[in-house]
């Protein structure tokens, strides 16, 4: 069946996800190389365009990290062929290096730099603002308020980077790739798939002579960057009045919202930036003129506010003009209607909507819900073995952990997180933990974050001698972002042709860690002894613990567990494992059967030996 | 147009983003603006889902605390946890069929008293419809059609701009062929646990 993105009906109007428009507006470009790694709230624009790939000329990897996908689509770009590389914020990190440099190499042909923001941090470990890489890089930077706009910024981000031969910062937020709404389709662009790359060393090699030239370049482009956003139809100016607003991104719908719930639409103008960078100075300075006082309404930084002050300053404006401040605007969290509309109530000094709001101080305790790892989940039994093991040790065990569904084992009762700042960063800190510390420092990381960024960190441990345990989670998919393949992942299970499995045993083998195991966390007791070699190791060790996520495992039958009446309440099994399987009727345990993958760890732990497979008659 | 603001709250695998395509669906067919937006990333992970849908001319697609018209919530202790999403004429929908969270399962905390559940939310709001969609899901044929039960009470309300053709049209678009019929069926059995009620 045809993809439903590629459906080619241009003025069709059709309801979508605002990640299924970026992609959409790609295909509509005509994109001819993708590539990604995974990250919320991005990961389903790749999840179509991969899908895609399988059945046009497209070509759409998912790379082992940011960095080697932005490398992969310069090269596509610089070989005269449409590129895209998507990453959530964080991953824009990564991938800093290629881009810095890559703003001075610029591009043949057009690509797009697609970074999502998650202010509020819904599935994110920080909340940086994206729009700072593009002062950073110099690169021209788009930002769609809807979703109609995701998918017509996106076909017209490849334009503007064949205009300006430079690669395009396309800024999303999570309200933007998590939306859903009316999309107009424009007409499929076909793929242009003739790639050609022109041998200009003294153009394309960065020796400093060349980047020199090359830094000018960047500069005069910038410039003809600062033209097309005077330009631009992006940059919306609407309304009358003294009162301005200049706003960005999904700011720009509360804002319109705003106004008319306040009844002020003829008292009030607004500037909505959508190219973003470079901003339209003489655009805002006359925007500026015209205003008593102006607010900005933007998430994150003051990245609008302090380069609108220092336009007005450059023009000689003294107006108020205010955003983040005291009573007025956080650089905290995501903004919404309602927060939006008070402030604009407050800094005009008007009325804001009458709400009528009941009160809930007397609503009972309601249970939370935090996410847990799955039923049956492999990550979960590494756990409680481990944590076996460092009961016996005479140190206390610290516990580096990395990013993927591993982290929610920060969560009582396994608490096995003790440290994390990015991807990869449970070795490197390892590293220095070890170094420092008269304790035993034992890492997690999954298989694709291994993959990711976890080998540097674990050479240098070899290299250094440094000495700890890496236990790497190797469940054989990229789980936490939507089952993503990576370099790990036998692809024939997919039915994919054209991919080579790499075994991480073999790698961590070459890189020379001297001691290294693989267990089946299933297989409690074995495991136990095979960590319990590791930790004791003086060295770096590595233990590899393989079982397949539990939610895509095709190969497993699966065969519930129950909890007979030798069980004597000792419980070992809810205190220390929390299967999410388990529940306490009359204050007997049970084991939920549509839930139990029979993966029998809490039946090896059971003091009684209490819990026995359902047999299958009686199931 | 005048707005309408509607939030729905499921936990993971209730299939709340399925009822939320179909209204959406629904919109876009009646011809009526619709803005959606989802909280999803820990869904497959026992997660509370949350998608909030603006009906009519807003631009906005979230929904702020004490601005939803219609709350409409898949699991009872849920619903009340999203009430601070409600203003004091807001309507409520809700399953009554709890899914107690992992704590309270293995006895660390307490699930709250049903009885005390539709008080305070009759208190709280304007209007309650409570109606145990699982049970009539299993009827229907099909637990999993909790979700479409929910949409055809949610429709027989009438507090939403939409036709229960425009639904029924959707549904037709939107569920895999092979669950129409019991999907429609769901549908149907939501609807009359509603207007029996007159």
């Amino acid at each position: 069946m045809t993809h439903k993105l590629l459906t080619d009906h241009p003025g069709k109007a059709e309801l979508m996800l605002g990640n299924e428009a970026i992609a959409r507006g790609a295909i509509e470009a005509g994109l001819c190389v993708g590539a990604t790694y995974p990250g919320t709230p991005s990961s389903e624009i790749s999840l179509h365009l991969f899908q895609i790939s399988q059945q046009t000329d497209l070509y759409f990897e998912y790379s082992t990290n940011e960095k080697v996908a932005m490398e992969v689509a310069a090269a596509a770009a610089a070989s005269g062929v449409r590129s895209m590389c998507i990453m959530k914020h964080v991953g824009l990190n990564v991938a800093a290096d290629p881009l810095m440099t890559l703003a001075y190499v610029g591009v043949k042909a057009g690509m797009v730099i697609l970074t999502a923001d998650d202010p509020l941090m819904f599935s994110s470990q920080n909340e940086q603002d994206n729009r700072y890489y593009a002062l950073l890089s110099g690169l021209p930077m788009l930002e769609p308020s809807s979703i109609d706009e995701a998918r017509a910024m996106t076909r017209y981000a490849f334009e503007l980077s064949e205009q300006l031969k430079e690669p395009v910062i396309l800024r999303t937020t999570t309200r933007i790739n998590h939306s859903t709404g009316p999309v107009v389709l424009d007409h499929i662009s076909p793929i242009n798939k003739n790639a050609h790359f022109t041998k200009n060393p003294f153009r394309l090699v960065t020796i400093p002579s060349v980047s020199r030239d090359l830094h000018v370049q960047l500069l005069q482009n910038m410039k003809q960057a600062a033209n097309l956003s005077e330009l631009s139809s992006w940059n919306i100016s609407s309304g009358s009045g003294q009162w301005g607003i200049i706003c960005n991104g999904v700011s720009y719908n509360y804002v319109k919202d705003a106004i008319s719930d306040l009844d002020i639409d003829t008292k009030t103008r607004v500037f909505r930036v959508g190219f973003s960078h470079p901003l339209p100075e003489t655009k805002i300075q006359a925007f500026l003129k015209a205003c008593h006082k102006v607010l900005i309404v933007e998430e994150g930084e003051p990245w609008l506010e302090t380069q609108v002050k220092a336009i007005a300053q450059e023009a000689g404006l003294t107006l108020s003009i205010k955003g983040k401040a005291e009573h007025l605007f956080s650089r905290l969290f995501e903004y919404d209607p309602a927060m939006v509309r008070s402030v604009i109530a407050t800094y005009f000094d008007i009325p804001d909507q009458q709400t009528d709001v009941p009160d809930l101080s007397d609503l009972p305790e309601i249970p939370g819900r935090p996410p847990n790892l799955c039923a049956g989940c492999g990550h979960r039994a590494t756990f409680y073995a481990v944590k076996q093991v460092a009961k016996t040790m005479d140190v206390e065990v610290i516990y580096p952990t990395d990013i993927g569904c591993y982290t929610l084992g920060v969560l009582p009762p396994l608490n096995m997180a003790d440290y994390l700042i990015c991807m990869g960063s449970s070795v490197g800190t390892s590293c220095g933990f070890s170094k420092v510390l008269d304790k035993k420092t034992v890492a997690f990381i999954g298989d694709s974050t291994f993959f990711h960024s976890g080998i540097p960190g674990l050479i240098n441990a070899v290299f250094n001698q440094h000495q700890f345990t890496l236990v790497i989670l190797d469940n054989g998919t990229t789980a936490m972002t939507g089952h993503q393949p990576h370099p790990g992942v036998d692809m024939t299970l997919w039915n994919l042709e054209g991919f080579t499995q790499i075994s991480i045993e073999k790698l961590v083998r070459a890189i020379g860690v001297p001691h290294v195991s693989v267990i089946r966390p299933y297989q409690v007791k074995k495991s136990i002894e095979a960590l319990k070699e590791a930790f004791e190791f003086k060295g770096v060790s590595v233990v590899i613990a393989q079982e397949p996520c539990a939610l895509i495992n095709k190969k497993r039958k699966k065969r519930a567990f129950q909890v007979t009446d030798r069980c004597k309440n000792h419980r070992v099994c809810i205190n220390e494992l929390a299967c999410p399987a388990f529940y306490i009727e009359n204050d007997q345990l049970n084991i939920n059967p549509a839930q139990c993958i029979g993966c029998a760890v809490c039946a090896q732990i059971c003091p009684e030996n209490a819990i026995i497979p359902v047999k299958e008659s009686s199931s | 147009m005048k707005t309408t603001r509607l939030i729905i709250v499921a936990v993971g695998g209730q299939g709340n983003l399925l009822s939320s395509r179909v209204l959406g669906e629904a919109a876009v067919a009646a011809n009526i603006h619709i803005g959606m937006s989802e909280i999803h990333g820990m869904a497959q992970r026992g997660g509370v889902v949350e998608s909030a849908l603006v009906f009519g001319d807003a631009a906005s697609t979230i929904i702020s605390d004490g601005e939803a018209d219609v709350l409409l919530g898949f699991e009872p202790s849920e619903t009340l946890r999203a009430l601070k999403k409600c203003h004091s004429r807001s309507c409520v929908v809700t399953n009554m069929q709890p899914l107690p969270p992992f704590t309270v399962s293995i006895g660390k905390g307490n699930y709250p008293d049903l009885n005390q559940v539709t008080e305070l939310i009759k208190q709280k709001t304007d209007r309650l419809y409570a109606l145990n969609a699982t049970e009539l899901a299993r009827q229907a044929g099909n637990m999993l059609s909790v979700n479409i039960v929910l949409l055809g009470a949610l429709t027989a309300t009438n507090i939403l701009p939409l036709t229960k053709e425009q639904m029924q049209d959707a549904i037709r678009k939107t569920v895999k062929k092979a669950f129409v019929d019991i999907n429609l069926k769901a549908f149907e059995f939501g609807e009359q646990a509603i207007t029996d009620r007159g």
